[in-house]
Formats: structure tokens, C-alpha cells, sequence
């Protein structure tokens, strides 16, 4: 099992009122914000189960917008974030869905990239799929992450590119959707690795996209 | 080398011969590269906020939301100052710290989440109030927040600590039996009493349903606060007499889990039973006119 730090317990500094449901929500935010990367017109929101229910006045509404729009969640800003934001065309969705973690919610940027989380308590959350590949990111770790078409050789491709720049990989993870099919992989980092190295595994064969996703703060 | 039960961590203690706020300031050095004295400043930066929040609550009578909440404390700072609390100064700054921190925490204000924010008021107050009555140093209360970090910690590995998931138990309950253990601390006491009080606390809490009023953290989050500080202060004093808890505070945990799967989901942070569903929460829900009503 993987050591959590104690500050995982007694921070964060943050705005309230709520831990999963403010502070978790920007996380989340921020996250999906680091994995998309790129501006964008519109975002939608589906909140599931607890976040559905409660997440109005646990403001986790506001806390998800702000995260996507690059928050931190200590901003007193927070507060008023609906008063401040008049270029992003942002809508909300609540379901129920007992298959999903209480605190649950689908990030979908401009149509194109949908990013799905939990909230698993105290602040602490978990991207879980990026456009219905799963992964596991805690935003504890600087992590690569790209897809690509399956095919044998492309975790020593690019391990290679990654230990060339004398980077430790703390953990490897993949996914495919069948075999010789759309494949997903993404690699927790010791230490953050430069666009030199994003640039080199984007022109690994087959390789169709790939991020640098920055652990949070 | 995660520390995964209290048992582990007591074993640490005397075979190491290091108190419970070094071994914690100790791993965490080891788990980030930095150094202790990093760490310690890390934690004095929680402890100023802290102590930011107190004083912005109390200085402050914005009500909340729903109109409900937000000017307790000021009600006991007045009452207190003309009329003493009949167990005195510490338990009036205690039950004070804590409304101010939790009635911050309502109006969307900057507090630290210890272990979450609907449970952000309980180890600072008691920490905090303590610390001013007793003349105890910031390195000390320092020491204290380490502490009380270990034990969340070495919990949280056990059961995620959110009402979601194990109900209030999980969040008030961890957050009194982290702040029993800093009171021991702070106070002297050894690595046993520290966990014994930890273990008092934790135990007479187990059950503890998260049911807050139409969803918001005000009804009964804030008192709610209030109490359990004072319930870690039982703990502690207990504890410090060299009584003991019969159950192991390991197997308190794993209770604390099971009863938290026990528990039914409508208990469980989603408004949907317990105080939520009383005859006086529907009227308040009806008369907030909430902006939505999603599911």
C-alpha cells in the first residue's frame, strides 16, 4: 500500500464548507483542468449521488468551476465564482447511480474530453477515466499519460524515452480497449519530465495523444 | 514503511524511544525528502491558519446561506465575559474557538480541514484554547497537530473519513480522538495516554450518523463542533488518570468501519434521513427555496 502523507489529515488550507464537497470539487476540477489542458468555450458537469443531493449547499458547484478554471482551494474568490464568469459556457447535470463513489462526478470539456472523478474524502480525490479509459490519479504524482493504438513493444518505447532523461517510474499503469485496438497508458513520476519529453513520445509510432499531467499542489 | 495500526506505532515508540510527534514528523520527512524542520514549519503554517479562522469568526456575524447560523459564537463571547462558564476559561475558549472556526467554515471563509472542514473547529479550539490558558509553547502546539495527525492518519488508512462513506463518525468522531491525543500531548502525558485517549474518544462516538438539514454544513455540523471538542477534552483527562480502554483502539477502528457499512445510505451525507427528514428540516427546506432541486 502506498504511505498517504499526514498532511493528507491535517490540511488542506482551504474555503469551506465542506472538504469532499468544496475542496474535493476544485480538486477535481484543477485536475480535469491539468489533464485537458487546452482553453475552452464549455463545460459541463454531471454530479452523482451525495454530490447531486447535497452538493448545492455544499457549494460544489462552485467548487468544480472554479477548479476548472484554475482555482486553488484557498481562493476566497470561491464564493462568488458565478459572479466572475461570463466567457465560459458552463451547465450542470445530477444523476443517480449506485454503481458510482458517492461523490461522484463527469467532467466534459467543449464536447471533446470527458474526465470522470471521485471525491474519497478530506480533500483527497481520484481521476478515474479519461474518456472511458480507466486510470488511477490521485494528483500526488506528475504523471504521463498517453493513448495509442495497441501494439506489442510501447511500454519499452516509451520507458526508454523516460529513463534516457534519468526520470524514475513510480508506477505504470495500461488499459486497451482490444487488442490491436485504442490502448491507454499513464505513468506516475518521481520528478516532472520536460516538453521535450511529451514532444518525443508524441512521435513514438502510433502514439495519438499524450499529456503532462501536474501532480497538485 | 506506512505505519498501519496503533499496535505498530505504540511497538515504534518504545523500540525507538521516540514520542509519537517525532516518529510522525520523522516519516513524513522520510515520505517527502524534506527535512523536519520543513515539516514543522508546514505545520506551523496549518496551526496560523488556524488560529486566522478563530479570530475571523470571531469577529464576524455574517449568517450563512440559508440565514440559519453564523453569529453562535458571538452569543457566548457575550454571555461568557458577563457570566463565567460554570467549568471555567478553558471550556469557554474551547466551545467559542469552535463555533468561530465552524461558523467561518459556513460562510465559504478559509479554515483548514482537520481532518475535513465540517469537522475543521475541534482540534484547533481545543489546541488553541489550551495553549493561551496554559502558557504552552508553538513548538509545543506544533507537537500537539503532529500528533493528532498520526492518529488520523494511521485511521484514515483504515476508512476514508468522509460522512459519505462511515457518517459523522468518520469526520466529528476522528476529528475529537485526533485533537484527545494533541491534548495529551501538549499536556505531557506518554505515548499510551496519548493513544488511550485517542481510543477513549473514538469509542464513545462510534455510530454517529451524518444527517445534515437540506444538504447544508450549518444543522447540527457547527454545534455539533462544539461538542466533540469538549468530548476529546473527557478523553483526555481520563486518559491522563491511567484509565484505560478495555477494546483495543485498533479494534475501535475496524468497528468504526464496520459500522459505517452498516450504516444505511440515507444516514450517510445525503440529507435523505435522520435530523433532515424531521418535521422542522422540511419546513426550513421549504422555506429556502433552494435554487434547484436536482434528483
Amino acid at each position: 500500500m502506498e504511505q498517504k502523507s499526514l498532511f493528507a489529515v491535517i490540511s488542506p488550507i482551504m474555503v469551506g464548507p465542506s472538504s469532499s464537497h468544496t475542496a474535493g470539487a476544485v480538486r477535481l476540477g484543477l485536475m480535469a483542468r491539468n489533464i485537458y489542458k487546452n482553453e475552452f468555450k464549455k463545460v459541463k458537469f454531471v454530479l452523482y449521488n451525495s454530490f447531486a443531493t447535497t452538493g448545492f449547499g455544499h457549494g460544489t458547484d462552485k467548487g468544480l468551476l472554479a477548479g476548472v478554471l484554475g482555482y486553488h482551494v484557498d481562493d476566497p474568490a470561491i464564493k462568488n465564482i458565478f459572479d466572475n464568469v461570463n466567457i465560459v459556457n458552463y451547465s450542470y447535470e445530477y444523476q443517480e447511480d449506485i454503481s458510482r463513489h458517492p461523490n461522484s462526478v463527469d467532467i466534459t470539456f467543449d464536447d471533446k474530453m470527458t474526465i470522470s472523478g471521485d471525491s474519497v474524502g478530506a480533500g483527497e480525490i481520484r481521476i478515474n477515466s479519461i474518456n472511458g479509459f480507466s486510470v488511477n490519479i490521485d494528483g500526488t504524482y506528475d504523471t504521463l499519460l498517453l493513448m495509442y493504438k495497441d501494439r506489442p513493444g510501447m511500454i519499452s518505447a516509451v520507458s526508454d524515452i523516460i529513463q534516457r532523461q534519468k526520470v524514475n517510474i513510480a508506477s505504470l499503469h495500461c488499459d486497451r480497449s482490444s487488442k490491436g485496438g485504442t490502448a491507454s497508458m499513464y505513468l506516475a513520476l518521481d520528478i516532472p519530465v520536460g516538453d521535450e519529453v511529451v514532444d518525443k513520445v508524441r512521435q513514438t509510432k502510433d502514439v495519438f495523444f499524450v499529456t503532462n499531467i501536474r501532480k497538485l499542489k | 514503511m506506512a505505519i498501519l495500526s496503533f499496535t505498530e506505532l505504540l511497538e515504534k515508540c518504545s523500540r525507538d524511544n521516540k514520542t509519537i510527534y517525532e516518529i510522525a514528523q520523522d516519516e513524513e520527512a522520510f515520505l517527502s525528502g524534506d527535512s523536519v524542520d520543513v515539516i514543522r514549519l508546514r505545520v506551523m503554517e496549518d496551526l496560523l491558519a488556524m488560529k486566522d479562522a478563530v479570530k475571523n469568526g470571531l469577529s464576524s456575524k455574517e449568517k450563512s446561506i440559508s440565514g440559519w447560523c453564523g453569529d453562535d459564537c458571538v452569543k457566548l463571547t457575550a454571555k461568557f465575559s458577563e457570566k463565567p462558564a460554570l467549568f471555567g476559561k478553558v471550556f469557554e475558549k474551547i466551545t467559542t474557538y469552535a463555533l468561530a472556526t465552524a461558523e467561518e467554515n459556513l460562510r465559504m471563509g478559509r479554515i483548514v480541514a482537520c481532518p475535513t472542514a465540517g469537522s475543521c473547529g475541534i482540534v484547533p479550539s481545543v489546541i488553541i484554547a489550551v495553549s493561551e490558558e496554559r502558557k504552552i509553547s508553538e513548538s509545543e502546539q506544533i507537537s500537539g497537530l503532529l500528533t493528532a495527525g498520526l492518529i488520523g492518519l494511521i485511521i484514515s488508512n483504515k476508512v476514508q473519513l468522509a460522512g459519505a462513506v462511515a457518517g459523522c463518525q468518520a469526520e466529528c468522531g476522528v476529528a475529537s480522538a485526533m485533537a484527545s491525543g494533541a491534548l495529551v500531548q501538549m499536556l505531557g502525558g506518554t505515548c499510551n495516554e496519548i493513544i488511550n485517549a485517542a481510543a477513549l474518544s473514538l469509542k464513545n462516538i462510534l455510530g454517529l450518523t451524518c444527517d445534515p438539514v437540506c444538504g447544508l454544513v450549518e444543522v447540527p455540523c457547527i454545534k455539533r463542533n462544539a461538542f466533540l471538542a469538549i468530548h476529546a477534552v473527557t478523553g483526555a483527562e481520563l486518559a491522563l488518570c491511567g484509565v484505560e480502554s478495555k477494546i483495543p483502539i485498533d479494534e475501535i477502528v475496524d468497528t468504526l468501519k464496520i459500522t459505517g457499512q452498516l450504516m444505511s445510505p440515507l444516514l450517510k451525507e445525503t440529507s435523505l434521513g435522520g435530523l433532515a427528514k424531521t418535521k422542522t428540516a422540511l419546513e426550513l427546506e421549504k422555506k429556502l427555496h433552494l435554487a434547484h432541486k436536482p434528483i
